[in-house]
C-alpha cells in the first residue's frame, strides 16, 4: 500500500465532505458541460478530483522508484536533464540534397543538436525520381535521394562522427542506411564511430503510415537484418525507431498509440530472437521509440511515463533481459501535426509549445517541434526558427528541467499513468491472443480500431463536443496570410537529369553484379546489409535495390480498409 | 421507382500515405447512404480512372496531402474525359493551397475541400451537386 491506512481514512472522510459540497454548488451553479465531456482528447473520462485513494494500490519500488532504476517511470538518466537536455532534433528535408544540406547547416548554426531527415515520397516508397509512379512528387514532402551522389551532397560538411542523424525511412531503410555507412567510409569515418537512427519500423506502416513495399514477413526480416548488422558493426546506431507518431496521426487514441507501438516493439524483439538467435541483451539497448505529443497535456505526460514502465516490465519479465540497459525505453517525440490548424495558423505556436512541454515533462530524450506553417506547406526558415526556439525557451527559461520527473506523485498523473498502462496491456494481451502483431495486422485489427477512433473524433469536432479553436469555435473570417514555401516543379526535371548523369558515368556492369549478389542474398536469407553497401558504392539507385526486394519478396498493396 | 443510391469512389492518387481523411470520409459517405468504393493508397491516375468506369461511379473524390495534387487531380479528370466518362463528377481534398484552386477548377475538378470542412458540409455539397448517372 502506497499510503498509511490512517491517511487513507482521513482522505476518505474529507472526500465525502467535499463531495457533499460539490453537490450543493452544482445544484445552484451547474458545470459548464456534462461529465462525459470533461474527458481527454482521446475520450478517457477524467474525474473532477484525484486523491490519495486513487493511487493507494501502488507499490513504490515496483511502480515508481527512482530515475535510472526499474521500472524507469521517472526516466532513464540518473541525472535527468541536468547532464544533458533532450536532443533538439528538427525533422527537415525539402527539394534536392543541396537545398536540404543548406537547411541542416542553418539549423546547426541556430543551436540544433541532432539532424533528422525527411525524404520525399518517391524515396520513401523506393522509387527513383524518374519512375512514372513518382510524377509530381519530387522534393515535395522531403528531400529526393536517388543515389549515393545525392547522399554525399546531403551530408556535405556535416561532421558524421559528432552529429547524430535520424532518417525517417522505412521500406528502403537498408538502402539509405547503406548510403550513410558508405558516405562515412568515404569520408574516412569508421562505422563504429557513427551514430544515428533509421526509423525502419514497417509494422506501423501497415497499421498507419502506409509507406508500403513488401509483405509483412519479409519486411520484418529486413529489419532483423539491420538489427543484426548494427549489433555487430555499427554499435552506436539505433537500427529501429518503433513509432507511435504515425499511428496517432492516423487518428488513434493515446492508449492505442501506446499499445500498438509497444506491441510492435515486442514483435521485433521476438523476430530477432527467433530469426537471428541473438541474445536479447546484445541488441535491446539499441531499440528506440518515437511518440507523438498531442494537445491533451496530462494524457501525453502519463502516456510517456507509462510507456517506459510497460517496456521495462516487458523486457525484464517477458523477454528475460538481464542488463538494465535493455529495460530502458529511449524515445524521440514530435509534437502532433494533426493537432495544428490551417485556420489562424499563428495559434499553432501555442499548441506546439504546450505539446513540447508535455513531452519534456514526460521525459523525452529527443524532440521535434512542428512549425506553425507545417499544416499548409513545408516550413519556412522563420517558422522553423520559432519552433526550435520553443524548445530552447522550455529548456533554458522555464525551469522545468531543474528537477527530474516533477509530476511524480501527483494523484492525478500517477492515476492516469496507471490507467493508461492497464488499458495498453489489455490491448497487448488481445493482440497476443490473435497470434501477434503481424497476425493482427492481417486481420485488420489495429487499422480498424484506429479508423473507429478517427471517425468518432471527426464527428465530435463537427458536433463541437471537442474543440479546435479557429475550426469549430472562435472562427474568424479574416484570413491571415503566411509566407508559403513551395517546391518548384523544375526540381523534378533537375533531379532526373542528375540521376541520368549518374547512370551514364557509373560502371553499369558492376552495378548489375552487385544487384545480382543482393538478389542471391535475399533468396538465401542472408543478411542484405553488406550487399547493399557494396551496391550503393557502385551508385546503384534506391529503386534498383528496392526492385530486387519487390522481385524476390513480392509487392504489398494497401487493402484500403476503412 | 426509387432513385438508386449514389455510388462514390474515394481514391488516393500518387505515393501519399496520409489516408486519415480518405478513411474518415469513406465511413461518412457510407453512413450518408452512398455505396462507397475506397481504393486504398498509392493508385495511379490510370488505375483510378479505370476503376471509376468499371465500378460505374457517380463521383470520384481524390485525396492528396503530399503536394502532388497539381499533377494528379487533373490527370485523373483528363483520363475520365478521354474514356468518355466526363459526366463522373471529380472533387478533391487535402492540403491544397488557395492559389492552386483555379488551376484545379480549370482542369474540371468541381470542388475542393480543405482542412476544416465538416463532414456535413461535404455530404450536403454532394447531395446538391451529384446525381446518379
Amino acid at each position: 500500500m502506497y499510503f498509511a491506512k490512517e491517511l487513507l481514512d482521513q482522505s476518505s472522510t474529507l472526500r465525502k465532505k467535499w463531495e457533499d459540497e460539490v453537490k450543493k454548488v452544482i445544484a445552484k451553479n451547474p458545470d459548464q458541460k456534462p461529465d462525459k465531456l470533461w474527458s481527454t482528447v482521446s475520450d478517457l473520462p477524467i474525474k473532477r478530483l484525484y486523491t490519495p485513494e486513487d493511487i493507494k494500490d501502488m507499490n513504490f519500488a515496483e511502480d515508481i522508484s527512482y530515475p535510472g532504476q526499474f521500472p524507469f517511470l521517472r526516466g532513464n538518466q540518473v541525472t535527468g536533464y541536468r547532464g544533458k537536455y533532450w536532443t533538439f532534433r528538427m525533422f527537415s528535408g525539402m527539394g534536392d540534397a543541396k537545398t536540404t544540406n543548406q537547411r541542416w547547416h542553418l539549423l546547426l548554426k541556430e543551436g540544433q543538436t541532432g539532424l533528422s531527415t525527411a525524404f520525399d515520397f518517391p524515396t520513401l516508397m523506393g522509387y527513383d525520381t524518374d519512375s512514372p509512379k513518382a510524377r509530381g512528387e519530387c522534393g515535395k514532402c522531403g528531400v529526393a535521394i536517388d543515389t549515393l551522389e545525392d547522399f554525399m551532397q546531403l551530408v556535405d560538411g556535416i561532421p558524421m562522427d559528432k552529429v547524430t542523424t535520424s532518417m525517417t525511412i522505412n521500406p528502403p531503410a537498408t538502402a539509405l542506411w547503406a548510403m550513410y555507412c558508405a558516405a562515412a567510409q568515404i569520408k574516412g569515418i569508421p562505422l563504429d564511430k557513427i551514430g544515428g537512427t533509421i526509423q525502419n519500423d514497417m509494422l506501423k506502416e501497415f497499421i498507419a503510415q502506409k509507406t508500403l513495399m513488401c509483405p509483412p514477413d519479409p519486411s520484418v526480416k529486413l529489419i532483423s537484418d539491420t538489427v543484426e548488422f548494427g549489433t555487430k558493426y555499427v554499435p552506436r546506431w539505433n537500427t529501429i525507431s518503433i513509432s507511435g507518431y504515425h499511428i496517432r496521426e492516423a487518428g488513434s487514441t493515446a492508449v492505442q498509440e501506446l499499445a500498438f507501438t509497444l506491441r510492435d516493439g515486442m514483435e521485433y524483439v521476438e523476430d530477432v530472437l527467433r530469426r537471428k538467435g541473438l541474445d536479447v541483451d546484445s541488441f535491446a539497448g539499441r531499440l528506440s521509440f518515437f511518440f507523438n505529443s498531442h494537445i491533451d497535456f496530462f494524457e501525453e505526460i502519463a502516456k510517456l511515463r507509462a510507456a517506459r514502465r510497460i517496456w521495462a516490465k516487458a523486457m525484464r519479465d517477458r523477454y528475460k533481459a538481464k542488463d538494465p540497459r535493455s529495460w530502458w525505453m529511449r524515445f524521440h517525440t514530435q509534437t502532433a501535426g494533426c493537432s495544428l490548424t490551417a485556420q489562424q495558423p499563428y495559434n499553432n505556436v501555442i499548441r506546439t509549445a504546450t505539446e513540447a512541454l508535455a513531452a519534456v515533462l514526460g521525459g523525452t530524450q529527443s524532440l521535434h517541434t512542428n512549425s506553425l506553417d507545417e499544416v499548409l506547406c513545408l516550413p519556412s526558415d522563420h517558422a522553423v526558427q520559432i519552433a526550435l526556439r520553443t524548445q530552447q525557451i522550455i529548456a533554458e527559461e522555464t525551469g522545468v528541467a531543474n528537477t527530474i520527473d516533477p509530476l511524480a506523485g501527483s494523484y492525478f498523473v500517477e492515476a492516469l499513468t496507471n490507467e493508461m498502462e492497464q488499458q495498453a496491456w489489455d490491448y497487448i494481451h488481445k493482440i497476443d491472443e490473435m497470434g501477434g502483431m503481424v497476425a493482427a495486422i492481417e486481420k485488420g485489427f489495429p487499422q480498424l480500431e484506429i479508423s473507429d477512433a478517427a471517425y468518432k473524433f471527426q464527428q465530435q469536432i463537427d458536433a463541437c463536443e471537442k474543440i479546435m479553436i479557429g475550426v469549430n469555435k472562435y472562427v474568424s473570417d479574416k484570413v491571415e496570410p503566411i509566407p508559403f514555401v513551395e517546391i518548384d516543379d523544375t526540381v523534378e526535371m533537375q533531379q532526373i537529369e542528375r540521376l541520368n548523369a549518374v547512370r551514364r558515368k557509373r560502371d553499369n556492369k558492376a552495378v548489375k553484379k552487385c544487384l545480382e549478389d543482393l538478389k542471391n542474398a535475399c533468396k538465401k536469407g542472408e543478411n542484405v546489409m553488406p550487399y547493399c553497401i557494396e551496391a550503393v558504392k557502385e551508385l546503384a539507385s534506391v529503386q534498383e535495390i528496392c526492385d530486387v526486394y519487390r522481385e524476390v519478396y513480392g509487392e504489398y498493396r494497401d487493402p484500403g480498409l476503412y | 421507382m426509387a432513385q438508386r443510391k449514389l455510388r462514390v469512389m474515394v481514391a488516393k492518387p500518387g505515393l501519399d500515405g496520409h489516408d486519415r481523411g480518405a478513411r474518415v470520409l469513406s465511413r461518412c459517405f457510407r453512413d450518408a447512404g452512398y455505396e462507397v468504393i475506397y481504393t486504398g493508397c498509392h493508385q495511379t491516375p490510370e488505375q483510378i480512372a479505370a476503376a471509376a468506369i468499371q465500378e460505374d461511379v457517380d463521383m470520384v473524390g481524390l485525396s492528396c496531402l503530399s503536394g502532388a495534387h497539381r499533377y494528379l487531380f487533373p490527370a485523373v479528370k483528363k483520363l475520365l474525359v478521354e474514356k468518355g466518362a466526363d459526366d463522373i463528377v471529380v472533387v478533391g481534398g487535402g492540403i491544397i493551397p488557395d492559389q492552386d484552386f483555379q488551376l484545379l477548377y480549370d482542369a474540371g475538378i468541381k470542388a475542393i475541400f480543405t482542412p476544416g470542412a465538416t463532414l456535413e458540409s461535404i455530404v450536403e455539397w454532394i447531395n446538391n451537386n451529384v446525381k446518379p448517372r
